[in-house]
């Protein structure tokens, strides 16, 4: 059962064991937010906020974890599929396989220096990439790979950092009173997550990437905190791999926190067991100058929430927020997403595509903000659904709430389906009609993947979509 | 251009006073303030109701009591005492009501006159068929005659619930059913008067119907009810305007309007809503409440909404079709403008149902002052509408920096063969547009007005000309002043 009451004893069981329990402010918050949570309970549709997603049925709902393959196992699919999708993504790009990706290597080796594989050709560039690993929710630092980093840079987990620097972990926690109800009790119970924090001007050139596997746990709370300081740059991949088969629950939050003129790219690739119901927070504060990206593809669990914030608290900040969501079977896929221009001269673009297939239904709600000194701000956000079946539903609302009047915004929406007269072309050249679908849909939500700006992560993105795609491995020959 | 001449220009045309707010002393037969169901009892007895109209008030009041007023709307107001509220006025005047022109009082006269309501032979040269409502009971009634001619019935609602009891009971609460929400339920309970057309099979009704609604005497609120049946292949226009003298306090109105459309009937519905807005400080002004629903019941029918919303302190109204006919079409044309410490949130909804249905959503904000103005839509396409096409577009004009432009609208599609289009932009009058219009020697204030109805052109191309004549001018007497 998961009734508030199961969550309220939860609390109290686990409140003396998890990281940093010691910490006065740390124990403070996670009262304040076991209380607000069964104060506030589960959101239901009558909360504005969740019009289109009922989070009701989990007062009833049983959680369980089937124990699926090992984490390891879980890991290596991975990272083995990265790595062939890079492979692949090189290898249709012209230039011949070998040759291509020698040269690659060889403009990385001189930076990275011994260490190397000994098969050059077999190389690629994303070996260099950080991985930690979480496992049930918390750091697994045997299947974790951290590789050189810069000085300034420190990338761990968080229970650690509440161990050696509390004082930092507090400034960047997050309050109890943050997000909506999952995300408090998120506060409450996260066990772990990772614990990025650039200095000033630090650059880590390859992507970080956060694993986070269900093995045996039903549910697990995680929370990373994201912390650039003044023009230091990263990419930052969270990875929901499917683990655990069976009725789990993730709460996930992450913090980002960017200082003046620093550069932050988050990629969130969701790819939960069918059953798993997945809420996941994503918040950003953006100094002058910073710029943040967000990427985030959904392509599993029963039931996907993710809701993405970001504030352009300093003048001349820059968002991206760019989306993809695939659901077929009864999956409900939700996108609730702010973006709030607090500051003059910020710019947002957002971009979102859905494909809903099936019983599915995708939601997407986007609220841009404009407050009364956020002068000429430059804001512009669609939303597009394609509708693969009749029995799937797409909500859309795009929100522009505007105190200033110098601004440029606009938003649009559209749902629909393919395009009869491109399906015709396509057929008229002799691609079957099926066929023809596959390619034309697949065409409609590459396009998102277009711009993820890392030429592997968004390698790994498209293979991510293949995957979801029915006549994927097909289609992915062709591309 | 300098700063200070532009906003000296837009204060001016800001200030400008409302020009209809003056306040006729007639002898009013009143109901004491407050509201129970003696009241219900009594509002029904003066209007000589039948007892299941009585039913149905005293069912939608009970009903009422158990709601709370919605919260929603993007609108600020201190809560609203139904108990410090006049529900029924009536202007004193002969037992069976005026016969003919001659024996309507004539200060009520002047009062229209003022207004520019053609009444008189200025109602026959407009080719106007007016069926003027002040404060609640329908004063006169003309060209009822030709109408009838054509069986057209124009009449008001107490005349119909007497005269045509059986249509008004066959329709009535059909489209806005009286527990619809908490302004309709009260509605439902106190309505005092209102319009009632019928249009029958095949009848293209000769002459555009027009109300003018007025709300008068002093905390009296204003629940009109209308009520527009067009039958198989009928087709109507109908205006309505509306004005309501200067007040302190604030008033409320909330109005029920159901329009039904049978097989390919036509209903246009106009308003040019101009009630006193409250003055420069936010002080007094009417509070809109109104919910008004089309239902196109019939296979290609079509409904057609057209606003002017240029009045009001708070104006809370989201004029809807439910596209339930196959191949019905479904039209939304809105200017709603907002000045000083005006407050709108406005939108509609488009319910698609039937097959193959369509619908259009047009809706111009114009944020002034610190004014705020909120679209608030929803297209819906159920898992039967099939081939359905809904195409949106949402401008905002900002005018000054301390006004506001909301949009909110959501999207739902259940069918694969939907086409759901949305586009909304925000943007300001821009400072090159006004320098090219004033080096030729435009002045500011012209040139604002004149980029404004530029903005809001498309929506007046759909009202009736002298609508059209009558929304342009509002707008320049609205925004007069207000360059920038």
């Amino acid at each position: 059962m998961s009734a508030i009451d199961f969550w309220l004893g939860r609390h109290r069981d686990a409140a003396g064991d998890l990281p940093g329990a010691e910490l006065p402010w740390l124990a403070r918050l996670r009262e304040e937010a076991i209380d607000r949570f069964a104060d506030e309970g589960w959101p239901t549709t009558r909360r504005e906020n969740w019009r289109h997603t009922s989070l009701a049925f989990m007062g009833q709902q049983a959680l369980a974890a089937e124990a699926g393959e090992k984490p390891e196992a879980v890991l290596a699919r991975l990272r083995e599929r990265y790595r062939t999708a890079v492979r692949g993504q090189a290898r249709s790009h012209g230039a011949g396989s070998t040759l291509g990706e020698g040269a690659r290597s060889h403009g990385t080796e001189g930076a990275v220096g011994a260490g190397l594989p000994a098969n050059a050709a077999a190389f690629a560039p994303q070996d260099l990439d950080h991985w930690l690993v979480f496992v049930d929710g918390r750091f697994a630092p045997a299947l974790s790979a951290i590789g050189g980093l810069p000085g300034g840079a420190k990338i761990g987990s968080l229970a650690d950092a509440l161990k050696h620097t509390p004082e930092a972990v507090e400034a960047a926690f997050g309050s109890a009173s943050d997000g909506e109800a999952p995300q408090a009790l998120n506060a409450a119970l996260a066990t772990d997550g990772a614990w990025i924090r650039l200095g000033r001007g630090v650059a880590v050139e390859q992507p970080i990437h956060l694993v986070f596997i269900g093995a045996t746990a039903a549910d697990r709370h995680l929370r990373n905190l994201i912390i650039a300081e003044a023009g230091a740059q990263a990419t930052i991949v969270e990875h929901y791999p499917a683990g655990a088969a069976g009725s789990t629950l993730t709460t996930a939050v992450t913090r980002v926190l960017a200082a003046q003129d620093s550069q932050v790219t988050h990629l969130k690739l969701q790819q939960e067991a069918p059953e798993a119901i997945h809420l996941a927070t994503i918040e950003a504060e953006q100094a002058r100058g910073a710029v943040f990206a967000s990427h985030s593809l959904s392509f599993g669990a029963r039931l996907a929430r993710n809701d993405i914030r970001t504030r352009l608290a300093g003048e001349g900040a820059e968002a991206l927020l760019n989306g993809l969501y695939h659901a077929d079977g009864r999956r409900h896929v939700d996108h609730h997403t702010r973006i709030d221009h607090a500051r003059p001269q910020g710019t947002s673009r957002e971009f979102y595509r859905g494909l809903l297939d099936g019983n599915a239904r995708g939601v997407f709600t986007g609220r841009i903000l404009v407050a009364q000194d956020a002068q000429r701000t430059d804001a512009m956000q669609r939303c597009d659904n394609l509708l693969l079946s009749r029995l799937a539903e797409a909500d859309a609302r795009p929100e522009l709430e505007i105190y200033a009047d110098d601004v440029k915004c606009a938003h649009g929406a559209t749902v629909g389906q393919l395009d009869e007269d491109a399906l015709f072309y396509l057929r008229s050249r002799g691609v079957d009609a099926a066929h023809a679908r596959q390619l034309l849909t697949y065409a409609f939500a590459a396009e998102v993947l277009e711009r993820i700006a890392h030429a592997p992560l968004r390698a790994l993105g498209r293979a991510a979509l293949l995957d979801r795609l029915p006549d994927g491995a097909r289609l992915e020959e062709l591309l | 251009m300098n700063a200070p001449t532009r906003s000296d220009a837009i204060g001016a045309f800001l200030e400008q006073d409302y020009a209809a707010g003056f306040v006729t002393t007639l002898e009013t037969d009143t109901v004491p303030k407050g509201l129970s169901e003696d009241v219900i009892r009594l509002i029904s007895a003066r209007k000589g109701e039948p007892d299941w109209l009585l039913d149905w008030r005293l069912e939608a009041y009970r009903h009422w009591l158990t709601m709370t007023p919605p919260k929603w709307a993007a609108v600020q107001f201190p809560p609203v005492d139904f108990q410090d509220i006049v529900y029924y006025s009536a202007p004193k005047s002969k037992k069976d009501g005026p016969k003919s022109l001659d024996e309507v009082d004539p200060e009520l006269l002047r009062t229209f006159e003022k207004l520019g309501v053609p009444l008189h032979e200025r109602a026959r040269l407009a080719g106007v068929a007016v069926d003027a409502v002040f404060d609640s009971v329908s004063v006169a009634t003309t060209f009822k005659k030709e109408l009838g001619e054509h069986g057209v019935i124009f009449c008001s609602f107490s005349e119909a619930v007497k005269e045509h009891p059986e249509l008004v009971r066959q329709y009535l609460g059909t489209v806005v059913p009286p527990e619809d929400n908490f302004y309709a339920a009260l509605n439902s309970a106190v309505f005092s008067d209102g319009s009632f057309v019928f249009i029958p099979k095949g009848v293209k009704c000769p002459m555009e119907l027009s109300t003018y609604f007025r709300i008068n005497a002093r905390d009296t609120g204003q629940f009109e009810r209308t009520l527009i049946i067009a039958e198989e292949g009928a087709s109507v226009s109908y205006l309505e305007g509306c004005t309501a003298p200067m007040r302190d306090e604030n008033q409320l109105h909330a109005a029920v309007v159901e329009l039904i459309a049978l097989d390919d009937a036509k209903i246009k519905y106009s308003t040019v809503q101009n009630w006193y807005p409250g003055d420069k400080d936010g002080k007094g002004g009417i509070y809109n409440f109104v919910t008004k629903r089309g239902d196109c019941r019939g296979a290609r029918s079509h409904i057609s909404w057209t606003q002017v919303e240029t009045g009001s302190a708070i104006t809370w109204k989201y004029p809807s079709v439910i596209l339930r006919g196959d191949s019905s079409v479904g039209d939304f044309h809105s200017v709603a403008l907002t000045n000083n410490l005006q407050q709108a949130d406005t939108g509609t909804k488009m319910i698609h149902m039937g097959r193959n249905t369509r619908s259009t959503i047009l809706s111009k904000g114009i944020s002034a002052g610190r004014g705020s103005n909120t679209f608030r839509g929803l297209v819906k396409v159920t898992p039967k509408a099939e081939g359905a096409r809904n195409y949106t577009q949402c401008d905002s004009l900002l005018i000054g920096d301390r006004c506001a432009a909301h949009t909110f609208p959501t999207i739902e599609v259940r069918h694969p063969t939907a086409h759901v289009e949305h586009e909304a932009t925000t943007s300001r009058i821009g400072e090159d547009q006004l320098f090219y219009a004033m080096q030729r020697g435009i002045s500011a204030e012209d040139a604002v007005s004149m980029i404004v109805n530029g903005f809001c052109r498309e929506v007046f191309k759909e009202l009736p000309m002298e609508f059209a004549v009558e929304a342009q001018k509002l707008l320049g007497v609205s925004l007069e002043g207000s360059v920038g």
